[in-house]
Protein backbone atom coordinates (compact mmCIF):
# COMPACT_ATOMS: atom_id res chain seq x y z
CA UNK A 1 0.00 0.00 0.00
CA UNK A 2 1.14 3.34 -0.68
CA UNK A 3 -0.32 6.90 0.15
CA UNK A 4 -1.31 10.15 -2.62
CA UNK A 5 -0.92 13.03 -0.36
CA UNK A 6 -0.43 11.83 2.71
CA UNK A 7 -3.75 9.75 2.23
CA UNK A 8 -3.72 5.80 2.11
CA UNK A 9 -4.28 4.60 -1.76
CA UNK A 10 -6.61 2.28 -0.49
CA UNK A 11 -8.57 5.08 1.02
CA UNK A 12 -8.37 7.17 -1.96
CA UNK A 13 -9.45 4.59 -4.43
CA UNK A 14 -11.87 3.38 -2.13
CA UNK A 15 -13.41 6.96 -2.58
CA UNK A 16 -12.88 7.45 -5.97
CA UNK A 17 -14.69 4.10 -6.23
CA UNK A 18 -17.73 4.88 -4.30
CA UNK A 19 -17.78 8.77 -5.97
CA UNK A 20 -17.89 7.02 -9.34
CA UNK A 21 -20.52 4.25 -8.16
CA UNK A 22 -22.86 7.51 -6.66
CA UNK A 23 -22.44 9.08 -10.07
CA UNK A 24 -23.37 6.81 -12.21
CA UNK A 25 -26.43 6.91 -10.57
CA UNK A 26 -26.72 10.85 -10.20
CA UNK A 27 -25.44 10.40 -14.50
CA UNK A 28 -28.51 7.53 -15.38
CA UNK A 29 -31.44 9.87 -12.84
CA UNK A 30 -30.63 13.20 -14.22
CA UNK A 31 -29.95 11.81 -17.97
CA UNK A 32 -33.72 11.31 -17.72
CA UNK A 33 -34.82 14.36 -16.20
CA UNK A 34 -32.47 16.13 -18.75
CA UNK A 35 -34.42 14.24 -21.29
CA UNK A 36 -37.96 14.78 -20.12
CA UNK A 37 -37.37 18.32 -19.47
CA UNK A 38 -35.71 19.25 -22.42
CA UNK A 39 -39.09 18.08 -24.06
CA UNK A 40 -41.58 18.64 -22.20
CA UNK A 41 -40.60 21.02 -20.48
CA UNK A 42 -41.85 19.60 -17.28
CA UNK A 43 -39.75 18.79 -14.39
CA UNK A 44 -40.43 15.41 -13.40
CA UNK A 45 -40.85 15.55 -9.65
CA UNK A 46 -41.69 11.87 -9.86
CA UNK A 47 -38.45 10.73 -11.09
CA UNK A 48 -37.03 9.55 -7.65
CA UNK A 49 -40.16 7.73 -6.87
CA UNK A 50 -39.78 5.94 -10.70
CA UNK A 51 -36.29 4.96 -9.70
CA UNK A 52 -37.84 3.54 -6.38
CA UNK A 53 -40.52 1.24 -7.86
CA UNK A 54 -37.47 0.39 -10.37
CA UNK A 55 -36.05 -1.21 -7.87
CA UNK A 56 -38.96 -2.38 -5.93
CA UNK A 57 -40.14 -3.74 -8.89
CA UNK A 58 -37.05 -6.06 -9.27
CA UNK A 59 -37.25 -7.05 -5.93
CA UNK A 60 -41.06 -8.19 -6.07
CA UNK A 61 -40.37 -9.74 -9.46
CA UNK A 62 -37.60 -12.15 -7.60
CA UNK A 63 -39.92 -12.53 -4.27
CA UNK A 64 -42.81 -13.46 -6.32
CA UNK A 65 -41.82 -14.70 -9.09
CA UNK A 66 -38.53 -16.19 -8.95
CA UNK A 67 -37.22 -13.88 -11.61
CA UNK A 68 -33.74 -12.68 -11.43
CA UNK A 69 -31.93 -9.90 -11.92
CA UNK A 70 -30.58 -10.45 -15.29
CA UNK A 71 -34.31 -11.06 -16.44
CA UNK A 72 -35.33 -7.61 -14.37
CA UNK A 73 -32.52 -5.28 -16.16
CA UNK A 74 -34.97 -5.98 -19.00
CA UNK A 75 -38.29 -6.29 -17.94
CA UNK A 76 -38.42 -3.28 -15.01
CA UNK A 77 -37.92 -0.64 -17.34
CA UNK A 78 -40.57 -1.89 -20.12
CA UNK A 79 -42.84 -2.20 -17.15
CA UNK A 80 -42.05 0.90 -15.32
CA UNK A 81 -42.05 2.64 -18.96
CA UNK A 82 -45.18 2.13 -19.42
CA UNK A 83 -46.39 2.81 -16.25
CA UNK A 84 -44.56 6.69 -17.10
CA UNK A 85 -46.55 6.31 -20.54
CA UNK A 86 -49.60 5.87 -19.41
CA UNK A 87 -48.75 8.67 -16.65
CA UNK A 88 -48.37 11.17 -19.27
CA UNK A 89 -51.04 10.51 -21.51
CA UNK A 90 -53.59 10.29 -18.81
CA UNK A 91 -52.43 12.93 -16.45
CA UNK A 92 -49.03 15.38 -17.46
CA UNK A 93 -49.90 16.13 -21.45
CA UNK A 94 -53.41 17.65 -19.98
CA UNK A 95 -51.13 20.63 -18.54
CA UNK A 96 -48.75 21.17 -21.63
CA UNK A 97 -50.42 24.01 -22.12
CA UNK A 98 -49.63 25.63 -18.63
CA UNK A 99 -46.62 27.15 -16.68
CA UNK A 100 -43.32 24.31 -15.58
CA UNK A 101 -45.02 25.12 -12.02
CA UNK A 102 -47.95 23.34 -12.92
CA UNK A 103 -46.23 19.84 -14.01
CA UNK A 104 -43.55 20.38 -11.01
CA UNK A 105 -46.67 20.24 -8.73
CA UNK A 106 -48.50 17.33 -10.34
CA UNK A 107 -45.40 15.39 -10.62
CA UNK A 108 -44.62 16.09 -6.54
CA UNK A 109 -48.04 14.95 -6.12
CA UNK A 110 -47.60 11.44 -8.05
CA UNK A 111 -44.03 11.02 -5.85
CA UNK A 112 -45.69 11.36 -2.28
CA UNK A 113 -48.73 9.16 -3.77
CA UNK A 114 -46.36 6.42 -4.92
CA UNK A 115 -44.10 6.34 -2.17
CA UNK A 116 -47.06 6.41 0.35
CA UNK A 117 -48.47 3.53 -1.14
CA UNK A 118 -45.36 1.24 -0.93
CA UNK A 119 -44.44 2.74 2.16
CA UNK A 120 -48.24 1.26 3.18
CA UNK A 121 -47.52 -2.06 1.52
CA UNK A 122 -43.70 -2.45 2.57
CA UNK A 123 -43.05 -0.38 5.65
CA UNK A 124 -39.77 1.65 5.96
CA UNK A 125 -37.31 -0.47 6.92
CA UNK A 126 -35.11 -1.71 3.75
CA UNK A 127 -35.65 -5.05 1.78
CA UNK A 128 -32.15 -7.16 0.94
CA UNK A 129 -31.50 -7.75 -2.69
CA UNK A 130 -28.54 -9.80 -3.16
CA UNK A 131 -25.86 -9.27 -5.64
CA UNK A 132 -26.57 -12.11 -8.59
CA UNK A 133 -24.15 -14.87 -8.59
CA UNK A 134 -22.15 -14.23 -11.37
CA UNK A 135 -21.34 -10.80 -10.18
CA UNK A 136 -20.22 -11.53 -6.86
CA UNK A 137 -16.57 -11.59 -5.46
CA UNK A 138 -14.43 -8.78 -7.03
CA UNK A 139 -10.80 -8.01 -8.08
CA UNK A 140 -7.61 -7.32 -6.06
CA UNK A 141 -5.98 -4.26 -8.08
CA UNK A 142 -3.13 -4.17 -5.38
CA UNK A 143 -3.80 -0.78 -4.57
CA UNK A 144 -7.50 -1.54 -3.64
CA UNK A 145 -9.78 -4.26 -3.83
CA UNK A 146 -12.70 -3.68 -6.68
CA UNK A 147 -15.73 -5.63 -6.34
CA UNK A 148 -17.30 -6.71 -9.50
CA UNK A 149 -20.74 -5.62 -9.20
CA UNK A 150 -19.33 -1.88 -8.51
CA UNK A 151 -17.90 -2.42 -11.58
CA UNK A 152 -20.52 -3.69 -13.31
CA UNK A 153 -22.50 -0.57 -12.57
CA UNK A 154 -20.38 1.61 -13.69
CA UNK A 155 -20.02 -0.14 -16.65
CA UNK A 156 -23.81 -0.42 -17.84
CA UNK A 157 -23.89 3.16 -16.70
CA UNK A 158 -21.18 4.72 -18.95
CA UNK A 159 -23.01 2.21 -22.07
CA UNK A 160 -26.36 3.55 -20.78
CA UNK A 161 -24.85 6.93 -21.01
CA UNK A 162 -23.25 6.75 -24.43
CA UNK A 163 -25.89 5.03 -26.02
CA UNK A 164 -28.66 7.33 -25.04
CA UNK A 165 -26.24 10.61 -26.06
CA UNK A 166 -25.53 8.99 -29.87
CA UNK A 167 -29.22 7.86 -29.64
CA UNK A 168 -30.43 11.58 -29.36
CA UNK A 169 -27.21 13.12 -31.11
CA UNK A 170 -26.83 10.63 -34.44
CA UNK A 171 -30.41 9.22 -35.35
CA UNK A 172 -32.95 10.67 -37.07
CA UNK A 173 -35.14 10.07 -33.97
CA UNK A 174 -32.49 12.10 -31.72
CA UNK A 175 -33.16 14.95 -34.69
CA UNK A 176 -36.62 15.02 -33.97
CA UNK A 177 -36.59 15.08 -30.23
CA UNK A 178 -34.11 18.17 -30.55
CA UNK A 179 -36.03 19.86 -33.43
CA UNK A 180 -39.55 19.30 -31.14
CA UNK A 181 -37.19 20.84 -28.33
CA UNK A 182 -37.10 24.17 -30.40
CA UNK A 183 -39.87 24.03 -32.22
CA UNK A 184 -42.69 21.62 -31.72
CA UNK A 185 -45.62 23.17 -34.05
CA UNK A 186 -43.36 23.70 -36.72
CA UNK A 187 -42.16 19.75 -36.28
CA UNK A 188 -45.87 18.39 -36.08
CA UNK A 189 -46.35 20.53 -39.15
CA UNK A 190 -43.70 18.49 -41.07
CA UNK A 191 -45.77 15.58 -40.49
CA UNK A 192 -44.32 14.30 -37.03
CA UNK A 193 -46.95 13.32 -34.74
CA UNK A 194 -45.08 15.29 -31.44
CA UNK A 195 -47.78 13.62 -29.03
CA UNK A 196 -47.20 10.68 -29.48
CA UNK A 197 -42.69 11.70 -29.34
CA UNK A 198 -43.62 13.45 -26.03
CA UNK A 199 -45.14 10.55 -24.63
CA UNK A 200 -42.51 7.78 -25.76
CA UNK A 201 -39.71 10.38 -24.62
CA UNK A 202 -41.59 10.76 -21.33
CA UNK A 203 -41.84 6.44 -21.30
CA UNK A 204 -37.89 6.76 -22.05
CA UNK A 205 -37.13 9.05 -19.21
CA UNK A 206 -38.63 7.18 -16.97
CA UNK A 207 -37.56 3.76 -18.20
CA UNK A 208 -33.86 5.27 -17.07
CA UNK A 209 -35.02 6.06 -14.17
CA UNK A 210 -36.52 2.35 -13.35
CA UNK A 211 -33.02 1.08 -14.96
CA UNK A 212 -31.29 2.91 -12.27
CA UNK A 213 -33.09 1.47 -9.62
CA UNK A 214 -32.66 -2.03 -10.34
CA UNK A 215 -28.60 -1.31 -10.12
CA UNK A 216 -29.61 -0.05 -7.21
CA UNK A 217 -31.39 -2.99 -5.66
CA UNK A 218 -28.33 -4.98 -4.93
CA UNK A 219 -26.06 -1.91 -3.53
CA UNK A 220 -28.53 0.41 -1.55
CA UNK A 221 -31.49 -1.08 0.49
CA UNK A 222 -34.26 -1.44 -1.40
CA UNK A 223 -37.12 1.20 0.63
CA UNK A 224 -39.51 3.69 -0.49
CA UNK A 225 -37.60 6.85 0.51
CA UNK A 226 -34.32 5.88 -1.53
CA UNK A 227 -35.39 7.57 -4.43
CA UNK A 228 -36.51 10.84 -2.48
CA UNK A 229 -32.81 10.48 -0.92
CA UNK A 230 -31.64 10.79 -4.46
CA UNK A 231 -33.26 13.22 -5.97
CA UNK A 232 -32.70 16.44 -4.44
CA UNK A 233 -29.18 15.23 -4.81
CA UNK A 234 -30.06 14.48 -9.07
CA UNK A 235 -31.97 17.75 -9.53
CA UNK A 236 -28.74 19.72 -8.42
CA UNK A 237 -26.90 17.64 -10.93
CA UNK A 238 -29.23 18.67 -13.47
CA UNK A 239 -29.03 22.39 -12.83
CA UNK A 240 -25.18 22.41 -12.72
CA UNK A 241 -24.78 20.15 -15.65
CA UNK A 242 -27.52 22.61 -17.46
CA UNK A 243 -31.59 21.99 -17.76
CA UNK A 244 -32.26 19.69 -21.02
CA UNK A 245 -28.69 19.02 -21.60
CA UNK A 246 -27.82 15.48 -21.93
CA UNK A 247 -23.84 15.56 -22.10
CA UNK A 248 -24.43 18.06 -19.53
CA UNK A 249 -25.99 15.51 -17.32
CA UNK A 250 -23.46 12.87 -17.92
CA UNK A 251 -20.41 14.25 -17.26
CA UNK A 252 -22.06 16.49 -14.45
CA UNK A 253 -23.31 13.24 -12.66
CA UNK A 254 -19.85 11.65 -12.91
CA UNK A 255 -17.98 14.20 -12.39
CA UNK A 256 -19.69 15.56 -8.79
CA UNK A 257 -20.00 11.68 -7.76
CA UNK A 258 -16.27 11.97 -7.61
CA UNK A 259 -16.18 15.31 -5.90
CA UNK A 260 -18.30 14.20 -3.70
CA UNK A 261 -15.85 10.92 -3.23
CA UNK A 262 -13.21 13.38 -2.33
CA UNK A 263 -15.02 15.43 0.09
CA UNK A 264 -15.58 12.59 2.26
CA UNK A 265 -12.30 11.90 2.52
CA UNK A 266 -10.46 15.60 2.64
CA UNK A 267 -13.30 17.05 4.33
CA UNK A 268 -15.83 14.64 5.11
CA UNK A 269 -18.79 16.94 7.37
CA UNK A 270 -19.09 18.93 3.86
CA UNK A 271 -19.48 15.74 1.96
CA UNK A 272 -23.67 15.75 1.94
CA UNK A 273 -23.71 19.80 0.84
CA UNK A 274 -20.38 20.21 -1.54
CA UNK A 275 -22.53 19.45 -4.06
CA UNK A 276 -25.02 22.22 -3.37
CA UNK A 277 -22.61 24.33 -3.25
CA UNK A 278 -21.40 24.02 -6.21
CA UNK A 279 -24.85 24.45 -7.59
CA UNK A 280 -25.36 27.60 -6.06
CA UNK A 281 -21.68 29.32 -7.50
CA UNK A 282 -22.94 27.59 -10.66
CA UNK A 283 -26.02 29.34 -10.64
CA UNK A 284 -24.85 32.98 -9.86
CA UNK A 285 -21.99 32.74 -12.78
CA UNK A 286 -23.59 30.65 -15.16
CA UNK A 287 -27.52 30.52 -14.47
CA UNK A 288 -28.02 28.29 -17.76
CA UNK A 289 -25.23 25.56 -16.15
CA UNK A 290 -22.32 24.59 -17.22
CA UNK A 291 -23.26 23.01 -20.66
CA UNK A 292 -26.68 24.71 -20.92
CA UNK A 293 -27.96 26.80 -23.72
CA UNK A 294 -30.81 28.65 -22.18
CA UNK A 295 -31.75 29.63 -18.64
CA UNK B 1 -75.03 18.56 -69.00
CA UNK B 2 -72.77 17.56 -65.68
CA UNK B 3 -70.25 19.90 -64.33
CA UNK B 4 -66.92 18.91 -65.66
CA UNK B 5 -64.50 21.38 -64.19
CA UNK B 6 -61.34 19.69 -62.67
CA UNK B 7 -61.68 19.37 -58.73
CA UNK B 8 -58.98 22.60 -57.34
CA UNK B 9 -56.12 20.82 -55.73
CA UNK B 10 -56.64 22.95 -52.47
CA UNK B 11 -60.43 25.25 -51.89
CA UNK B 12 -60.79 27.76 -48.54
CA UNK B 13 -64.36 28.28 -48.72
CA UNK B 14 -65.84 30.72 -45.66
CA UNK B 15 -62.43 30.10 -43.55
CA UNK B 16 -62.74 32.11 -40.02
CA UNK B 17 -59.80 32.18 -37.72
CA UNK B 18 -58.91 33.39 -34.18
CA UNK B 19 -55.71 34.33 -32.00
CA UNK B 20 -57.65 34.03 -28.55
CA UNK B 21 -59.91 36.30 -28.82
CA UNK B 22 -58.79 37.93 -31.92
CA UNK B 23 -61.16 37.20 -34.67
CA UNK B 24 -58.38 37.36 -37.28
CA UNK B 25 -59.90 35.92 -40.64
CA UNK B 26 -63.13 36.58 -41.34
CA UNK B 27 -64.83 33.84 -44.26
CA UNK B 28 -61.69 33.88 -46.34
CA UNK B 29 -62.28 31.95 -49.53
CA UNK B 30 -59.52 31.11 -52.21
CA UNK B 31 -59.11 28.13 -54.72
CA UNK B 32 -55.66 26.65 -56.28
CA UNK B 33 -55.71 24.36 -59.00
CA UNK B 34 -52.97 21.56 -59.80
CA UNK B 35 -50.24 22.92 -60.88
CA UNK B 36 -50.65 26.75 -60.28
CA UNK B 37 -48.64 29.10 -58.38
CA UNK B 38 -51.12 31.19 -56.77
CA UNK B 39 -50.16 34.37 -54.49
CA UNK B 40 -51.82 35.77 -51.61
CA UNK B 41 -51.16 39.92 -51.61
CA UNK B 42 -52.13 42.14 -49.18
CA UNK B 43 -50.55 44.50 -46.58
CA UNK B 44 -49.37 43.74 -43.38
CA UNK B 45 -51.63 41.97 -40.74
CA UNK B 46 -54.37 41.60 -43.51
CA UNK B 47 -54.39 38.15 -42.51
CA UNK B 48 -52.00 36.18 -45.41
CA UNK B 49 -50.00 34.42 -42.93
CA UNK B 50 -53.02 33.32 -40.64
CA UNK B 51 -54.42 32.23 -43.69
CA UNK B 52 -51.78 29.44 -44.42
CA UNK B 53 -50.64 28.69 -40.68
CA UNK B 54 -54.75 27.74 -40.88
CA UNK B 55 -54.08 25.43 -43.67
CA UNK B 56 -51.16 23.93 -42.30
CA UNK B 57 -53.13 23.39 -39.35
CA UNK B 58 -50.65 25.32 -36.72
CA UNK B 59 -53.77 27.26 -35.93
CA UNK B 60 -56.23 25.20 -34.38
CA UNK B 61 -59.04 28.06 -33.61
CA UNK B 62 -60.54 28.02 -37.02
CA UNK B 63 -64.11 27.03 -39.00
CA UNK B 64 -65.33 27.40 -42.14
CA UNK B 65 -63.75 24.52 -44.94
CA UNK B 66 -60.54 23.44 -46.31
CA UNK B 67 -60.04 20.78 -48.65
CA UNK B 68 -57.38 19.31 -50.27
CA UNK B 69 -58.12 17.74 -53.97
CA UNK B 70 -62.02 17.19 -52.46
CA UNK B 71 -60.90 15.81 -48.95
CA UNK B 72 -62.31 17.88 -45.87
CA UNK B 73 -58.32 18.36 -43.70
CA UNK B 74 -60.05 21.05 -41.45
CA UNK B 75 -60.23 18.92 -38.12
CA UNK B 76 -57.15 17.28 -38.96
CA UNK B 77 -54.35 17.78 -36.60
CA UNK B 78 -51.19 19.54 -38.88
CA UNK B 79 -49.38 16.21 -38.66
CA UNK B 80 -51.92 14.32 -40.84
CA UNK B 81 -51.88 17.47 -42.63
CA UNK B 82 -48.77 17.32 -43.33
CA UNK B 83 -48.96 13.81 -44.43
CA UNK B 84 -51.95 14.66 -47.23
CA UNK B 85 -48.85 15.98 -48.96
CA UNK B 86 -48.99 19.65 -47.83
CA UNK B 87 -45.15 21.14 -47.57
CA UNK B 88 -45.07 24.41 -45.10
CA UNK B 89 -42.22 27.24 -45.47
CA UNK B 90 -42.83 29.21 -42.35
CA UNK B 91 -42.40 33.16 -42.39
CA UNK B 92 -39.70 33.10 -39.69
CA UNK B 93 -38.10 29.97 -41.81
CA UNK B 94 -37.89 27.95 -38.62
CA UNK B 95 -34.44 26.64 -39.03
CA UNK B 96 -33.78 24.14 -36.35
CA UNK B 97 -30.16 25.77 -34.46
CA UNK B 98 -29.29 21.89 -32.66
CA UNK B 99 -29.42 20.40 -36.49
CA UNK B 100 -26.85 20.45 -38.88
CA UNK B 101 -27.97 21.76 -42.66
CA UNK B 102 -28.08 18.01 -43.29
CA UNK B 103 -30.30 17.24 -40.58
CA UNK B 104 -32.56 19.91 -41.42
CA UNK B 105 -32.70 18.81 -44.65
CA UNK B 106 -33.91 15.38 -43.57
CA UNK B 107 -36.30 16.62 -41.07
CA UNK B 108 -39.27 16.30 -42.22
CA UNK B 109 -40.26 13.02 -43.42
CA UNK B 110 -41.20 11.45 -46.80
CA UNK B 111 -44.53 11.20 -46.96
CA UNK B 112 -45.09 9.62 -50.61
CA UNK B 113 -42.92 9.20 -53.56
CA UNK B 114 -41.80 11.79 -56.08
CA UNK B 115 -40.33 13.98 -53.36
CA UNK B 116 -36.71 15.54 -54.97
CA UNK B 117 -33.34 13.45 -53.94
CA UNK B 118 -30.51 15.28 -51.89
CA UNK B 119 -28.68 15.30 -55.69
CA UNK B 120 -31.64 17.29 -57.39
CA UNK B 121 -31.65 20.07 -54.22
CA UNK B 122 -28.15 20.29 -54.15
CA UNK B 123 -28.25 21.28 -57.85
CA UNK B 124 -31.10 23.48 -57.17
CA UNK B 125 -29.02 24.76 -54.20
CA UNK B 126 -25.11 24.46 -54.61
CA UNK B 127 -24.95 26.49 -51.90
CA UNK B 128 -26.35 23.95 -49.07
CA UNK B 129 -23.94 21.15 -50.33
CA UNK B 130 -20.73 23.06 -49.81
CA UNK B 131 -22.81 23.70 -46.23
CA UNK B 132 -24.24 20.17 -45.86
CA UNK B 133 -22.10 19.35 -41.75
CA UNK B 134 -22.55 23.32 -40.77
CA UNK B 135 -25.25 24.41 -38.01
CA UNK B 136 -28.22 25.18 -39.20
CA UNK B 137 -28.73 28.69 -37.72
CA UNK B 138 -24.92 29.67 -38.53
CA UNK B 139 -26.04 30.34 -42.61
CA UNK B 140 -27.10 33.44 -44.19
CA UNK B 141 -30.69 34.62 -43.99
CA UNK B 142 -30.72 33.92 -47.78
CA UNK B 143 -28.90 30.34 -47.37
CA UNK B 144 -31.77 29.52 -44.13
CA UNK B 145 -34.49 30.62 -46.50
CA UNK B 146 -33.10 27.93 -49.34
CA UNK B 147 -33.36 25.66 -46.82
CA UNK B 148 -36.32 26.24 -45.55
CA UNK B 149 -37.81 25.95 -48.99
CA UNK B 150 -35.50 22.64 -49.99
CA UNK B 151 -36.35 20.59 -47.14
CA UNK B 152 -40.12 20.82 -48.09
CA UNK B 153 -39.18 19.35 -51.58
CA UNK B 154 -37.80 16.22 -50.12
CA UNK B 155 -40.95 14.82 -48.68
CA UNK B 156 -43.38 14.19 -51.73
CA UNK B 157 -45.40 17.12 -50.76
CA UNK B 158 -47.19 18.24 -54.05
CA UNK B 159 -48.69 21.92 -52.69
CA UNK B 160 -46.15 23.90 -51.05
CA UNK B 161 -47.20 26.65 -48.76
CA UNK B 162 -44.51 29.06 -49.06
CA UNK B 163 -44.39 32.08 -46.74
CA UNK B 164 -43.20 35.51 -46.99
CA UNK B 165 -39.73 33.65 -48.95
CA UNK B 166 -37.76 36.94 -50.31
CA UNK B 167 -38.36 38.54 -46.82
CA UNK B 168 -35.17 40.82 -45.98
CA UNK B 169 -33.09 38.85 -48.46
CA UNK B 170 -30.68 40.54 -50.92
CA UNK B 171 -31.96 40.92 -54.78
CA UNK B 172 -29.47 38.51 -56.07
CA UNK B 173 -31.01 36.34 -53.16
CA UNK B 174 -34.08 36.78 -54.27
CA UNK B 175 -33.43 36.05 -57.93
CA UNK B 176 -32.39 32.70 -57.24
CA UNK B 177 -35.33 32.25 -54.97
CA UNK B 178 -37.29 33.26 -58.30
CA UNK B 179 -35.74 31.07 -60.15
CA UNK B 180 -36.14 28.00 -57.79
CA UNK B 181 -40.02 29.07 -57.63
CA UNK B 182 -40.06 28.84 -61.45
CA UNK B 183 -38.24 25.12 -61.68
CA UNK B 184 -40.66 23.92 -59.56
CA UNK B 185 -43.46 25.25 -61.03
CA UNK B 186 -42.01 24.10 -63.89
CA UNK B 187 -42.10 20.26 -62.28
CA UNK B 188 -45.28 20.44 -61.47
CA UNK B 189 -45.32 21.36 -57.57
CA UNK B 190 -48.57 23.55 -56.84
CA UNK B 191 -47.61 26.58 -54.85
CA UNK B 192 -49.29 29.31 -52.83
CA UNK B 193 -46.83 32.61 -52.01
CA UNK B 194 -48.11 34.81 -49.29
CA UNK B 195 -46.02 38.10 -50.46
CA UNK B 196 -45.52 41.68 -50.55
CA UNK B 197 -43.48 42.06 -53.44
CA UNK B 198 -45.89 41.80 -56.25
CA UNK B 199 -43.26 42.53 -58.91
CA UNK B 200 -41.42 39.27 -57.34
CA UNK B 201 -44.72 37.55 -57.52
CA UNK B 202 -45.91 38.99 -60.83
CA UNK B 203 -42.87 37.06 -62.22
CA UNK B 204 -44.22 33.32 -61.21
CA UNK B 205 -47.77 33.57 -60.54
CA UNK B 206 -50.99 32.36 -62.45
CA UNK B 207 -52.98 34.48 -60.12
CA UNK B 208 -53.46 36.67 -56.96
CA UNK B 209 -55.57 37.18 -54.76
CA UNK B 210 -55.99 40.16 -52.76
CA UNK B 211 -56.62 39.88 -48.93
CA UNK B 212 -57.65 42.93 -46.84
CA UNK B 213 -59.10 42.40 -43.46
CA UNK B 214 -59.30 38.53 -43.28
CA UNK B 215 -60.88 37.80 -46.78
CA UNK B 216 -60.26 37.80 -50.14
CA UNK B 217 -61.50 40.80 -51.45
CA UNK B 218 -60.08 40.52 -54.87
CA UNK B 219 -58.42 38.13 -57.76
CA UNK B 220 -56.35 39.11 -60.77
CA UNK B 221 -54.87 36.79 -63.38
CA UNK B 222 -51.31 37.52 -63.68
CA UNK B 223 -51.80 38.63 -67.53
CA UNK B 224 -54.38 41.19 -66.94
CA UNK B 225 -51.87 42.44 -63.34
CA UNK B 226 -50.65 45.44 -65.88
CA UNK B 227 -54.64 47.04 -66.79
CA UNK B 228 -54.99 46.65 -62.89
CA UNK B 229 -51.65 48.33 -61.59
CA UNK B 230 -53.15 50.88 -60.23
CA UNK B 231 -56.00 49.07 -58.43
CA UNK B 232 -53.52 46.79 -57.22
CA UNK B 233 -50.91 49.42 -55.44
CA UNK B 234 -54.39 51.39 -53.82
CA UNK B 235 -54.55 47.27 -51.91
CA UNK B 236 -51.14 47.25 -51.34
CA UNK B 237 -50.99 51.08 -50.54
CA UNK B 238 -47.74 51.33 -52.74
Amino acid sequence: MFTILGIPSQALFGQLLLGLINGSFYALLSLGLAIIFGLLNVINFAHGAQYMMGAFLTWMLLSYFGIGYWWALLLVPILVGIFGLLLERLLISRLHHLDHLYGLLLTFGLALIIQGAFRIQYGVSGLPYGIPVTLAGGQNLGFMFLPNYRLWVILLSLSVCLATWLLIEKTKLGAYLRAATENPTLVQAFGINVPRLITLTYGGGVALAALAGVMAAPIYSVNPNMGADMIITVFAVVVIGGMGSIAGSIVTGFALGLIEGLTKLLYPEASSTVIFIIMAIVLLLKPAGLFGRRV
Amino acid sequence: MADTAPVPLLRVDGLDAWYGDSHVLHGLSFEVRDGEVVTLLGRNGAGKTTTLRAIIGILRQRQGSISLAGREIIRHSSNAIARLGIGYCPEERGIFASLSVRENLLLPPVIRSGGLSLEQIFALFPNLQERVHSQGTKLSGGEQQMLAIARILRTGARLLLLDEPTEGLAPVIIEQIGRTIHELKRQGFTIVLVEQNFRFAAQLADRHYIVEQGKVVDMFENATLERNIDKLHAYLGV
